[in-house]
């Protein structure tokens, strides 16, 4: 079969009943989407199909031929080649306002956050926890990873972004309020 | 990780070659939508075709559009979340929008079609599960089994029926078309339950659901979908509520109906809703009596059984309270209810 992953057209050998996220995983080692739950619960194997975020744990790697794949692994060099600098702004503020602990959830987030960015440049904040709500995050208890897809519609908008958490840490500290 | 166990995949591209593929291949193989209920099912080994058969190259079974006396026709492929934002569906069937939208997560409505969530597999917390889980407790009636583990001595399977969308397709009165080998049928979707958890619908072997009708509703029409889940997304209902008021004059109710779901085998209709809520006033002492009293009928009626997981009393007291949210939500035109 032949699957267009990150601009790149792969002529892969793989059995009927592979999933996509075995086909990434296993013959093209685009191992950033993330095999969890396997069962469509978690979100952590969400990668973009045709511009959407989708669960491709869920869908046969021979159903998702003919359409445009982007995984983790593609977003910072198609930022690039949109003339970007640096990583994908998401990327970059998921690594500013630390919205991660183990990371397992992290690819399936940020491209669910792209997803929602190229859409809707300027959501608000319930879109944003919307467009999120499929995928699961164990560890941060969800805040700065809000706040990471906020700094950016922040930033875009011309205000003042979130303030992050350690920061406000440091600062009631320097007031001598602990 | 949960493989999938080895099938031929087919990807017809006509309605027609669909069927005959169907007809050829007989009871080894089944029908692929969107996939997002068949595949973990088949994950769990609950279901192993030899053949499975992808809907997602068939034209015909696309789009929703409207015929001319004012019929909806939902294409059974029309996904989740294109029903849930379609501004006709909105409009003429707003308990089926908000039914929609509260579908799993925003993924999954993606991929999910409509068909396949009419045609969702029952449930139970002693069948959705690998078939490790399953071996280590001896498996059950519904698959590979003998006994029943939430009915102790049951005979009969009553795992739940947990589309969100059925319930409130029942309120619209909806009409499913379906084609197979021997031609086309139409069938009253109150028609097409059974009360049995092992298979809970008349579908033949070889049969495909090409279309939903949901016919034309009065200028008056209201209707709200009431949600009870974990979490406030993702999961599936530990209750679902649709409900239906079409409003006349001076904000009488001129037909009313109110169903439940994620109880037992099949989608439970209130008898009684018609005849309470018809000839209320929206907004008076009489209306409110008269939901409160379906409320109380709802509870009475309807059990909650350890086939869908939780607190199975909380469940239950849940049961007035959300028909009771859901009939006041369709009557100031708002929904959905639910708890984010
Ligand atoms: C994590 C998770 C959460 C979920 N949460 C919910 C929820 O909250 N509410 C809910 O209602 N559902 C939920 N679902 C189930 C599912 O995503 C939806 O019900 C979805 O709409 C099913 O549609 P599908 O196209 O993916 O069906 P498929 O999996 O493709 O098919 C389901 C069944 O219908 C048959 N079938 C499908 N289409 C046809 C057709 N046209 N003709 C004949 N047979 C057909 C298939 O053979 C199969 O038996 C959830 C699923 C997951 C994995
Ligand atoms: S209700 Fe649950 S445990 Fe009982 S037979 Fe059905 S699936 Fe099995
Ligand atoms: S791994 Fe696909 S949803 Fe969890
Ligand atoms: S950072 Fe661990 S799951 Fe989200």
């Amino acid at each position: 079969m032949h699957l267009k992953v990150n601009g790149d057209v792969h002529d892969v050998d793989a059995p009927d009943h592979w999933t996509l996220l075995e086909v990434l995983r296993y013959r093209l080692g685009l191992t950033g989407s993330k095999q969890g739950c396997d069962k469509g619960d978690c979100g952590a194997c969400t990668v973009l199909v045709d511009g959407e975020p989708m669960i491709s744990c869920l869908i046969l790697a021979r159903e998702a031929e003919g359409r445009e794949i982007v995984t983790i692994e593609g977003l910072w060099p198609l930022h690039l080649a949109r003339g970007g600098e640096g990583p994908d702004p998401v990327q970059d503020a998921f690594d500013r306002y630390g919205a991660l602990q183990c990371g397992f959830c992290q690819s399936g987030m940020i491209l669910s956050a792209r997803a929602l960015l190229d859409r809707t440049p300027s959501p608000t904040d319930e879109e944003i926890a919307r467009a999120l709500s499929g995928n699961l995050c164990r560890c941060t208890g969800y805040t700065q990873i809000l706040q990471a897809v906020q700094s950016i519609v922040a930033r875009a908008r011309g205000v003042e972004p979130p303030r992050r958490s350690w920061e406000a840490a440091n600062v009631g500290r320097q007031a001598g309020e602990r | 990780m949960l493989r999938l166990p080895r099938f031929e995949l087919r990807q017809p591209t006509s309605l027609g070659e669909a069927v005959t593929l169907l007809r050829e291949e007989g009871a080894g193989a089944m029908v692929m939508a969107g996939g997002t209920d068949l595949l973990p099912n088949m994950k769990h080994e609950l279901f192993t075709p030899r053949v499975v058969v992808s809907l997602g190259r068939v034209p015909e079974l696309r789009g929703i559009t409207r015929d001319p006396d004012g019929t909806l026709v939902v294409g059974a492929m029309a996904r989740i979340a294109e029903i849930a934002s379609s501004e006709s569906v909105r409009k003429q069937a707003p308990a089926l929008a908000q039914a929609a939208g509260l579908v799993a997560g925003p993924q999954l409505r993606r991929a999910g079609t409509i068909g396949g969530n009419v045609l969702l597999d029952t449930r139970c917390q002693y069948y959705n599960q690998s078939y490790f889980w399953r071996s280590a407790l001896g498996f059950c009636l519904k698959k590979d089994g003998v006994v029943c583990h939430v009915v102790a001595g049951g005979s009969r399977c009553v795992a739940a029926a947990s589309a969100d969308c059925a319930p409130a397709l029942m309120t619209l009165g909806a009409v499913l078309e379906i084609v197979g080998a021997n031609g086309h049928r139409t069938v009253a979707i109150d028609e097409f339950w059974l009360g049995d958890g092992i298979v809970n619908r008349r579908l033949a072997v070889g049969e495909i659901l090409v279309a939903i009708r949901i016919p034309p509703t009065p200028p008056g029409h209201r209707g709200a979908y009431g949600k009870l889940r974990e979490r406030g997304s993702i999961d599936f209902p530990l209750l679902g509520v649709a409900c239906r008021l079409d409003v006349g004059d001076g904000d009488r109710v001129e037909h009313g109906d109110l169903v439940l779901t994620a109880l037992a085998a099949r989608p439970k209709r209130i008898p009684q809703a018609a005849s309470r809520l018809v000839s209320t006033r929206l907004g008076t002492e009489e209306f409110r009596a008269a939901i409160d009293e379906l409320g109380a009928l709802a509870h009475r009626q309807c059990h909650t059984l350890a086939n869908v997981p939780g607190d199975q009393e909380w469940r239950r007291e849940m049961i007035p309270v959300y028909v009771r949210r859901t009939l006041q939500a369709a009557a100031a035109g708002n929904g959905p209810v639910h708890h984010v």
